[in-house]
């Protein structure tokens, strides 16, 4: 059952390392209300180094060379929904970007945010062979995990060593070298809804391209909107975006926890297109332009004129208080936030060392979030901006871009993930002939 | 007020198609660019010059289209030669120059050489200079300048007249041809036609009595008269000589006498050669004299 999944994220390893070592690789989001893509370029001999050296959160070595994004077409709840129009807005996302950075690009890191991501922490013990723990004993260990049964239809896309604990010394990033005799290991398993996966796989194909990565967004976007000190000590992230909002809980550099709400922006466009009976595409200027969250005395004053749904010949004028506005989107805003918190109260994020909440994604632009995600979240929040990458023009350093610059991060520092070790005998099988092949070499 | 702006009208759908997203892909290979920005151009030019180099007929062709069209030009009437003229000359001399410039009427005046034309006919014994043109009306004009013969000349060749500088005029099979004219016989004698000339014009008070010069070991002249009478010149000024010897005739009748040889050689010392019967006629005069005397 794993063995399938194992070797295709080997076979996207794979085409990851061939990228870098080409030095040009693509990263594209694909959210529910757009499509961004990011050409990175990065120096040949940073990118050995990076796929070498333990994962640390430093800015890496590479260059944004290429940036474009699109309106997201054919998406629903960061699904894809209609093949052939999410696959145009990925041609015109990809071509667009590829145009800015005069490069094509072969390979793309793809980041998406539906499948109902779910989190299991797995732990697995073994002995370790031969007094100091070697690579092989890694790969042991994590074989060892009691895998728990996921689903039929769900697919393992994240199998992050969280932690390891050698001989009740816990909190160990990287056990290699140290001598020990039991290692456990706490393995951070997040399994998605296999279906949605196999579409992404196949639009990636239709659009010619290699597929060298998948990644869900809430980890693309912790990546880039937590800064070090909130990696380090334990924060979760709360991306609104357009269809749907994912959370995500580090602790100590790690992903422990994911999860997503199948709520975001587009339902708070649609509330208002609603409730004040305007078209989609005005209720979604009526959001950007003059949303908000928290009434003042003021907004009871301040009087928008609506647009009629007949069109201009209609001679209805229709006027509403920004505080009806207010009080249209709010209730949407405090449900999303409601669902966050309760996912975050079943990861135990209460139980971290430090309980910062950091608002990411294109929703988190609407004015007066920070109060209502305080009043209902109850901890520190504020309102996060990715990291500064070189190279990224003025018009991506937004919120709604963090999954996207996440996942560049992503790409030039990747963490170890479970299959990156060497695996154990009985799991082979395929590869009998040439472990034999090995051990002759490695004996004679 | 707030207001919310409409939104434009939708735009196109910005998407690339499918076959411009993979072109714009291929165009971005670097091998690919070059290849068409370099390698198609210099495939096609060496195909082209190839396909020419191997299509043999094509230049066989083209000739063939330029003498096609040069056909088409020298075809016009315009350019039609039908009368050859050859103005004052006499007319079997006319008759010779036209056998003699090669062009059979009705000919092409692009496919005539007037020079080969002129060259051939100044080749003509009877031609001192030609001029040969083309005139628009079809008519080639060879306008002949006639050498005209002054002397017949006896020599080894045979018997030819010469004209005033020596070149042969035409060749006759009798000197009764042209009595009209004056001989001249000996060898070499037809480098000296001028010289002749001069003396015949400075004997002309006994014209009627000269039968001929004699050139004399390609050297001087001998004045022939009849009655076996001759005038031995001299090598230099034979022309003063003959003046000499005519003034002597016209003051003392010289040649109505019987002697059979004026020996001019020595300008110094003319002397008379007598005939046979005047030395007996003279001696015995002069015995006769003597005898009267004694």
């Amino acid at each position: 059952m794993r063995r399938p999944l194992y070797e295709v994220q080997r076979a996207m390893r794979a085409r990851r390392e061939a990228a870098l070592k080409r030095g040009v690789i693509a990263v594209l989001d694909i959210g529910t209300s757009k499509v961004s893509c990011l050409v990175l370029q990065f120096v040949p001999e940073d990118a050995d180094d990076t796929t070498t050296g333990r994962p640390t959160l430093t800015q890496g070595a590479f260059r944004v060379i290429g940036a474009a994004n699109t309106r997201s077409r054919g998406v629903a709840f960061g699904e894809i929904a209609a093949m052939d129009e999410c696959e145009r807005a990925l041609r015109t996302a990809i071509q667009s970007a590829q145009k800015m950075a005069s490069l094509r690009v072969d390979h793309v890191i793809v980041s998406f945010a539906g499948g109902r991501p779910r989190s299991y922490g797995v732990t697995g013990e073994t002995e370790v062979l031969n007094g100091s723990v070697a690579e092989r004993d890694i790969g042991h260990v994590l074989a060892a995990c009691d895998i728990p049964d996921y689903g039929q239809d769900r697919e393992a896309l994240h199998a992050l060593p969280v932690n390891f604990c050698l001989d009740n010394r816990s909190g160990l990033t990287d056990p290699r070298g140290q001598i020990g005799k039991i290692l456990e290991v706490d393995m951070h398993l997040l399994t998605i809804a296999g279906a949605p996966l196999r579409n992404v796989f196949h639009c990636i194909r239709r659009c010619d391209l290699e597929l060298a990565g998948v990644v869900v967004s809430p980890y693309a976007s912790g990546l880039s909107s937590l800064v070090e000190d909130e990696q380090e000590l334990g924060a979760a992230c709360i991306d609104i975006g357009g269809g749907v909002t994912g959370v995500s809980v580090f602790v100590r550099r790690q992903m422990i926890y994911a999860d997503t709400v199948r709520m975001g922006g587009v339902h708070i466009t649609s509330d208002i297109c609603q409730g004040l009976q305007v078209s989609m595409q005005d209720a979604e200027r009526l959001k950007t332009m003059h949303g908000g969250l928290v009434a003042t005395g003021l907004d009871d004053r301040e009087m928008i004129e609506l647009p009629s749904i007949l069109g201009e010949r209609d001679h209805d004028r229709r006027q509403i208080s920004r505080s009806e506005l207010i009080g249209v989107m709010r209730p949407r805003v405090e449900e999303i936030l409601e669902e966050a918190r309760a996912r975050l109260d079943a990861s135990g994020f209460e139980y971290l060392p430090s309980q910062r909440i950091v608002l990411t994604g294109g929703s988190a632009q609407i004015p007066g979030l920070e109060l209502v995600a305080g009043h209902i979240l109850g901890r520190q929040c504020r309102v996060g901006k990715p990291i500064r990458v070189q190279g990224l023009p003025q018009s991506a350093t937004g919120s709604a871009f963090s999954t996207a610059v996440g996942l560049a991060l992503h790409v030039s520092h990747p963490q170890d993930e479970c299959w990156d070790f060497e695996m154990p005998a009985d799991r082979h099988g395929a590869r009998r002939v040439s472990r034999a092949m090995r051990w002759f070499r490695e004996n004679w | 007020m707030l207001s919310v702006r409409r939104p434009i009208a939708p735009r196109r759908d910005p998407a690339p198609s499918r076959i411009r997203y993979r072109l714009t892909r291929l165009w971005l290979r670097p091998a690919f660019r070059r290849f068409v920005n370099f390698g198609v151009p210099m495939l096609a030019g060496v195909l082209a010059s190839w396909t020419l180099a191997t299509e043999l007929d094509l230049r066989a062709r083209t000739v063939q289209a330029v003498s096609d069209l040069r056909d088409a030009i020298v075809d016009r009437p315009q350019f039609l030669i039908t009368e050859i003229a050859v103005p004052d000359v006499s007319a079997d001399l006319a008759e010779q120059i036209r056998e003699a410039s090669f062009v059979r009427p009705p000919v092409n005046s692009l496919e005539v050489s007037v020079v080969a034309v002129r060259d051939r006919v100044e080749a003509l014994a009877a031609v001192e200079r030609a001029r040969v043109r083309a005139l628009p009306d079809g008519v080639l004009e060879i306008r002949a300048i006639e050498r005209i013969p002054v002397v017949v000349w006896r020599g080894e060749g045979g018997v030819l007249l010469l004209d005033h500088n020596g070149v042969r005029v035409a060749e006759v099979d009798s000197r009764l041809r042209r009595p009209d004219l004056p001989l001249v016989v000996g060898a070499g004698a037809d480098a000296h036609i001028p010289e002749a000339l001069a003396i015949l014009d400075a004997a002309g008070p006994i014209a009627s009595r000269i039968r001929g010069l004699v050139r004399q070991g390609e050297r001087r002249w001998d004045v022939v008269l009849d009655r076996d009478q001759a005038v031995l010149l001299p090598e230099a000024e034979p022309l003063a000589a003959m003046k000499r010897v005519i003034a002597i005739e016209m003051a003392e009748e010289l040649f109505d006498r019987d002697l059979s040889i004026v020996d001019m050689r020595d300008p110094a010392r003319p002397m008379l050669r007598l005939s046979e019967h005047a030395q007996a006629e003279l001696i015995r005069l002069r015995d006769l004299m003597k005898g009267e005397d004694a």
